[in-house]
Formats: structure tokens, C-alpha cells, sequence
């Protein structure tokens, strides 16, 4: 037996420890010297890989962040999903200060749901915004308006969307959403924008991207912005632009006064997480609902 | 008698040619005509008159002026309502110049609204290339694309024949068969101005034998005319579209990404040979066309001769109303139309038959799961791979669509008709063929 079971030993063994040693000069010879600082960040990113910050991956994004780091630079740089808090703990890693940015959210710039924008053609093609948008006009016949077939939700990667049975819409969860424009670039009729969360999550927005004039746009929808200009001129802050017969408020200008959303004719403008307005005795028009 | 047919694919949809033996009626110009600017491929022609003018039947309002554009021409005489938006075929709304029609038609001058033919063809190769690019003309097969644009023949390249679509491979549609009946002398004259545009001392017009009629019409007439001869051909979808047909009659092959101007050939409409007719010999601008208003319930299944710009509504009262269980109205074909969302949508030069399908036959099969029977590969007349295409497309996996050469789907929809596990195919490979194409423009500008 012994002759058997030496020889095997010394042969394997010794094959091995050469290998083992020609391993480790070439492991020497081609060493990948990596930053150890990489590791360090990427560790303290959420991990989603959801692509919000505009890299390919949460480790993609550490890299880019070490070498903004050498530079001397990372302002430019954020983790919409981590947040602030992240964005502090890397930039302490680097031994560098993160700037807090004001938190983002999705919002649907469409209140064309099944009641306000009945449908008028059933569309039968394949069952997604994409192809629907390139194959039709739409059930509803808006140009602009949502398809709600939930491209959108399928493409969200923290489960921070659903469709509204009942409306038809998506609807956006603002405790989930992180801002990390998925959906935004999922969306083919690019209704879906980030916008400022808001103090306390308040925020005022047009819930309209209907470009035709007002007249065609009421025909399909009874919220549609018309273009009428009104809170335009009613807003203290100069923060309403209209342009192509759509209005559009500035998320950083707007300072949530709420004097736009009862001049609108067609209840275009909506207010989220507002308290309720007290009841004016000339029955004012009422605020949409949020 | 010997005939031919292209040998790639293909397939026998049921023909229904209702309408076969309706001779064509002139429909009413309907009180306000909707001209919209872009009704040919390329670029939109630039509106030349404002909002108040009068214009005259046949007068120029919008003139193309892109390499690849047509002129517009007032389809009736009245006034310019407005220039503004309204929805066309697609749906969506696009520019139109509307116009209020008056009672009294006045054409504009110059223009023989006369029924006499004129045979003799006095003029040089660039008057006709002018006066046809003057008149608007575009292929009236569907594609819409500029005539003139075809007959200008770029430096190297040879042409020797011209071939005749005759086919109308599309059920249902018999607008082209009708013209071929009625209007065949005119047409075989168009053929001639075509020919002298081209250069060539040879034309073929294909036409399918499942219209025996108008093969033997065409085949006396043609006796007159010297260098024109009729092929007959056997009965197959898609054998209307271009490629096939010239497979078909010259049994040539266009290679992939190429014209066929490459292998010799230049392929126009027999509608569109009777719209250069009027055109030439005439001066008359291309402003209204044959429209079949066919469907297995309709009460009057017609074809009409129709202005562009009438609403689709107005082709439909003419043909007895939309019947109660209408389930789509499509214009085109059943294989290649798209289905309409309004009939406000005016007929446009490109519209070439108005199908009601009932709502029983318009609705889709369920979507199953693809059980790799490759029948969407043999029937594909190009060669392609529907199924691996349309895959591709909903993947977004466009530089594989490409390589794929999804650019050669001719959007025959023979694969979607074949497919037993109802697979929307051609709707995943059109959208596909669209962002592959803009792709491809992006890189090369």
C-alpha cells in the first residue's frame, strides 16, 4: 500500500506547490491594484443598481465617485435612491463634503383618467405604452395623454408604482419613489417628470401635457390645460411659463401660495399633501383633489 | 397560357373582391374638403395660400419643395375656411388646409376637363419629368411616393423596363381593376408618357389572373400601343409589392438595401399611369383617385371617384351607411390597412379602399406563447424571420433587429396572417423597422 500512497502524495503535492508558486509570481506580474476606497463606498450605496445617478450600477457609480474624489470634485454626483444621507457617508469616506440636494419625486403630468378622458377606440395591438404609442393615437384620442398600460410600472424597480383600476393611471407611492427617472425614460409620451418633493411633500404642479389648443384638448378631456393663461397671471412669483398652450410651473421658483389651482378653469393644477382650504363664503370654486 | 409568380413565400388570403363589377361612380364634393400637406412620402409641402383666399379647383396651395416632396392642388373650388389642425388617418391631428366648397365649380385655367383622349405625346423627356413633378403625381398604390423623383434617373444607372402594377394583390380592394376596365386606353397612354419619361422601349403590366376581364381588355388595347405587353400572373399575396413583381416578370432579385432601378427596372401603379395621363395630356393635378368602399356588410360594397380631402363619412353614407355590427373601419386592405379611430380623417392620395369589417372578423386571435412552428418563416416573401424580429423589437435589442435586416420587412403581413398562436408579429416588426430607421438616419447625418 505505502508504495502506492507515497509516491501519489509526493507527486500531487509537489505538482501542487508549483503550481501554487508559478501562481503567485504571476500573480504578482499581473496584479489589478483597485482603489480599497471602492469597495468602502460601494458598500455604502443602497444597492438597487437602479441607474438613477446616470451609471451603469451602484459599482460603476463608486468608481466614478473615487475618481471625481481624486479630483477633487464630486458635486456633480448623486444617488437619487440613497438620498442625502448616502450622498453624507461616501462623501465622509472620501474625506469630502456632499451638498445636500432637495429630494426629487416622480409625478404624472396626466389626470386623463377613464371618467375625465373617456375612451372613444379600443386599441387590440401588443399591450405596452411603447408599441401602443407607435402603432396609435390613443383610446382616449389625446396626443399627449397617458396609454395606461403601465410601461411605467413595470420598469420601476422599487415597487413604488401601481394602476389605478379604477382611473386607469399609474399612481406614484411617495414614500417608495426615490427619483431614479426609470420610469421617466420608460415613458413614451414623457408625461412622467421629477420634480422638487416639496416641503412636507407639498407640491403643486399642471397635470396636463396636451399641447393642442384648448378647444381640441377639451374635446378629449375635461381636465386638460387649455392654455388659458390665467395662473400665469395670478402668480405672484413669476414662476408659471406657458408655452406650446401648456403651462408649466417652475418647481424651484413656485413658493406653494396655492393662488394658481382655484383660477384654473379646468382644474389642471394639482395640489398634493396641502391641508384642506377653509371655505370661503362666496363658494369659491373648489381646489381638484390631490 | 404560361404564368408566373415569385418563389419565396406568399400566401391565399380569401379574395373577396366584392365590389368587382361596381363600375366607378363620381361622388359629390362634399361641403368642405380637408387638404391635408404631407400625403406623400417625404417632407411637407409649404401651404401657399391664407386663410380667406379663394381658390379653384386644381389650384396649386401647397408647393413640395424637398428633393423628395409633391406638390398640393385644391381639390374644389370655394374658399380657405382655415389652416389648422384636424385628424388624419393615423389619428393624430395634423395640418390641413380646409376649404368651404361653392356651389358652382370653377377649374383653374389651362386645365381640359374634357372626356376626349389625346394619343399623341409632344413632348421631351424633362417636360414630361416636369409637368408630371408639377401635378403632384405620387404612386397611388399606397407608399405615396413622388413620381417624378422616380423617373429622374441617377448617372450610371440603366434602365430597360418599366413595369405596370396591375396586380392589386390586396383582398377586398378593386380600384385598380376597375381602372384598368374603364380607363384602359387612357392608362396605356399613361403608360406611354411613361415610358418616354424613362427612356425605355419596353413595359410590362402585370396583372393577377384572378382578373381574367381585365387581362383580355388590356391585352387588345395594348396591341395598339407597341413596347406595351400584358403578363398574367398567378394568384399569390404579396405579389403587388414591388420586389415580388419583379421577381414575378423579370424573374430578377432586388439585393437587400436596394432600388429596383439597380437591376433595371422602375415599378409604377396602373392608377398612377392614368394620374399621369391627366397629368401630360391634360394639365389636371392629381385631386381625386378611385377608392373602393367594400365589407362583408356594407350595403352598396362601391368604388368611387372620390376628391382628396373628402371625409371618410361621406364614402361610407355614399355606400349605404356603417352597417350596425361594425367592428373596424380600415383604410387600405385587410393585410396592410391600419385601422381608422375617426372617420372625420379626409381620403388622401395614398388611400386607395375603405374597408367595414364586421366585429366578429375584425377582432385579433388570443396571444399564445410562440410554439416554433416557423410558418412565419416559409410564408415571408423577403426571406426574413418574423418571429425572431418581432422578438428583437420587444426586446428593444435594435442592432440585432438590424442585423436582422428587419429594414427589409415590407409590411405585407403575411407572417401575422399565418401565425397560429396569433402572435401580433408585423405590429412588433413595424415599430421596429420605424426605430431601426430613425437609428440609421441619426448615424448617417
Amino acid at each position: 500500500m505505502t508504495n502506492i500512497i507515497v509516491p501519489a502524495v509526493v507527486s500531487l503535492g509537489s505538482i501542487g506547490l508549483g503550481a501554487a508558486v508559478i501562481l503567485y509570481f504571476v500573480a504578482q506580474k499581473f496584479k489589478v491594484i483597485e482603489d480599497p476606497r471602492i469597495d468602502e463606498v460601494e458598500e455604502n450605496l443602497p444597492g438597487a443598481n437602479c441607474g438613477g445617478c446616470g451609471y451603469a450600477g451602484c459599482r460603476a457609480f463608486a468608481e466614478t465617485l473615487v475618481k471625481g474624489a481624486d479630483q477633487g470634485d464630486i458635486s456633480a454626483l448623486n444617488c437619487p435612491a440613497g438620498g442625502n444621507e448616502t450622498m453624507a457617508n461616501v462623501a465622509k469616506i472620501l474625506g469630502m463634503v456632499a451638498e445636500a440636494k432637495d429630494p426629487q419625486i416622480a409625478v404624472l403630468r396626466c389626470s386623463g383618467s377613464r371618467a375625465n378622458a373617456p375612451q372613444k377606440v379600443r386599441y387590440d395591438g401588443p399591450q405596452t405604452c411603447q408599441f401602443a404609442h407607435a402603432l396609435s393615437s390613443g383610446e382616449s384620442g389625446c396626443p399627449n395623454g397617458c396609454l395606461g398600460l403601465g410601461d411605467c410600472v413595470v420598469t420601476c424597480l422599487f415597487d413604488a408604482m401601481y394602476m389605478d383600476e379604477e382611473t386607469g393611471l399609474p399612481v406614484i407611492i411617495e414614500d417608495k419613489c426615490v427619483a431614479c427617472g426609470a420610469c421617466v425614460k420608460a415613458c413614451p409620451r414623457v408625461i412622467i417628470e421629477l420634480r422638487d418633493k416639496g416641503k412636507k411633500s407639498k407640491r403643486i404642479y399642471v397635470s396636463c401635457m396636451n399641447t393642442e389648443k384648448g378647444a381640441l384638448s377639451r374635446k378629449n378631456c375635461t381636465v386638460s390645460c387649455i392654455g388659458c393663461g390665467k395662473c400665469v397671471k395670478v402668480c405672484p412669483h413669476d414662476a408659471i411659463t406657458m408655452e406650446n398652450n401648456i403651462a408649466y410651473i417652475d418647481d424651484v421658483k413656485c413658493k406653494l401660495c396655492r393662488k394658481c389651482v382655484p383660477e384654473c378653469p379646468t382644474a389642471a393644477i394639482l395640489e398634493l399633501n396641502f391641508p384642506p382650504r377653509k371655505e370661503k363664503t362666496e363658494g369659491e370654486p373648489t381646489p381638484a383633489e390631490a | 397560357m404560361k404564368t408566373f409568380t415569385f418563389t419565396l413565400g406568399g400566401i391565399h388570403p380569401e379574395e373577396n373582391k366584392i365590389s368587382e363589377h361596381s363600375p366607378v361612380e363620381r361622388l359629390e364634393i362634399p361641403g368642405q374638403l380637408f387638404v391635408p400637406i404631407t400625403q406623400h412620402l417625404g417632407a411637407p409641402a409649404k401651404v401657399l395660400v391664407n386663410k380667406g383666399d379663394q381658390v379653384k379647383t386644381g389650384q396649386l396651395i401647397a408647393r413640395g419643395e424637398a428633393f423628395i416632396s409633391a406638390n398640393i392642388h385644391a381639390p374644389g373650388t370655394g374658399k380657405v375656411s382655415k389652416i389648422d389642425v384636424h385628424p388624419d388617418q393615423s389619428g393624430y391631428r395634423k395640418t390641413m388646409v380646409v376649404i368651404d366648397v361653392d356651389e358652382t365649380e370653377v377649374w383653374e385655367d389651362g386645365i381640359d376637363t374634357g372626356t376626349s383622349i389625346i394619343r399623341s405625346i409632344p413632348y421631351a423627356k424633362e417636360e414630361i419629368i416636369q409637368k408630371i413633378k408639377e401635378m403632384g403625381i405620387v404612386g397611388l398604390g399606397g407608399a405615396t411616393f413622388p413620381t417624378h423623383v422616380k423617373l429622374m434617373i441617377p448617372d450610371g444607372k440603366k434602365v430597360e423596363t418599366l413595369i405596370i402594377n396591375g396586380v392589386e394583390c390586396e383582398p377586398y380592394l378593386t380600384s385598380d381593376h376597375r381602372v384598368m376596365l374603364e380607363r384602359a386606353e387612357e392608362m396605356l397612354v399613361g403608360v406611354q408618357i411613361l415610358m418616354k419619361g424613362l427612356g425605355v422601349n419596353r413595359a410590362v403590366i402585370g396583372i393577377e389572373k384572378n382578373k381574367p376581364d381585365a387581362i383580355a381588355h388590356l391585352s387588345t388595347m395594348a396591341a395598339g400601343f407597341p413596347g406595351i405587353e400584358v403578363a398574367p400572373l398567378m394568384v399569390k399575396y404579396p405579389q403587388g409589392a414591388e420586389k415580388q413583381l419583379i421577381k414575378s416578370i423579370l424573374n430578377r432579385e432586388v439585393p437587400s438595401g436596394k432600388l429596383p432601378l439597380d437591376v433595371g427596372c422602375v415599378v409604377s401603379n396602373a392608377g398612377t399611369a392614368l394620374a399621369v395621363y391627366e397629368a401630360v395630356q391634360k394639365n389636371k393635378p392629381l385631386i381625386e383617385r378611385v377608392v373602393t368602399v367594400t365589407g362583408k356588410n356594407v350595403k352598396h360594397p362601391c368604388n368611387l371617384l372620390v376628391r382628396v380631402g373628402t371625409p371618410i363619412q361621406a364614402l361610407i353614407d355614399k355606400a349605404g351607411g356603417l352597417p350596425e355590427n361594425s367592428g373596424k373601419v380600415i383604410s387600405g386592405g385587410p393585410m396592410m390597412g391600419k385601422a381608422l379611430n375617426t372617420l372625420e380623417a379626409p381620403v388622401t392620395k395614398g388611400t386607395s379602399g375603405i374597408l367595414v369589417m364586421q366585429q366578429g372578423e375584425s377582432l385579433r386571435k388570443e396571444v399564445q406563447n410562440c410554439i416554433r412552428c416557423a410558418k412565419c418563416t416559409q410564408v415571408c416573401p423577403m426571406g426574413l424571420e418574423p418571429y425572431l424580429l418581432a422578438q428583437e423589437a420587444k426586446l428593444e435589442k435594435w442592432d440585432m433587429a438590424e442585423a436582422d435586416k428587419v429594414m427589409d420587412c415590407i409590411e405585407c403581413g403575411s407572417c401575422l396572417y399565418t401565425c397560429p398562436s396569433g402572435r401580433p408579429l408585423l405590429d412588433y416588426i413595424r415599430v421596429g423597422k420605424s426605430k431601426v430607421g430613425n437609428i440609421i438616419r441619426t448615424r448617417k447625418n
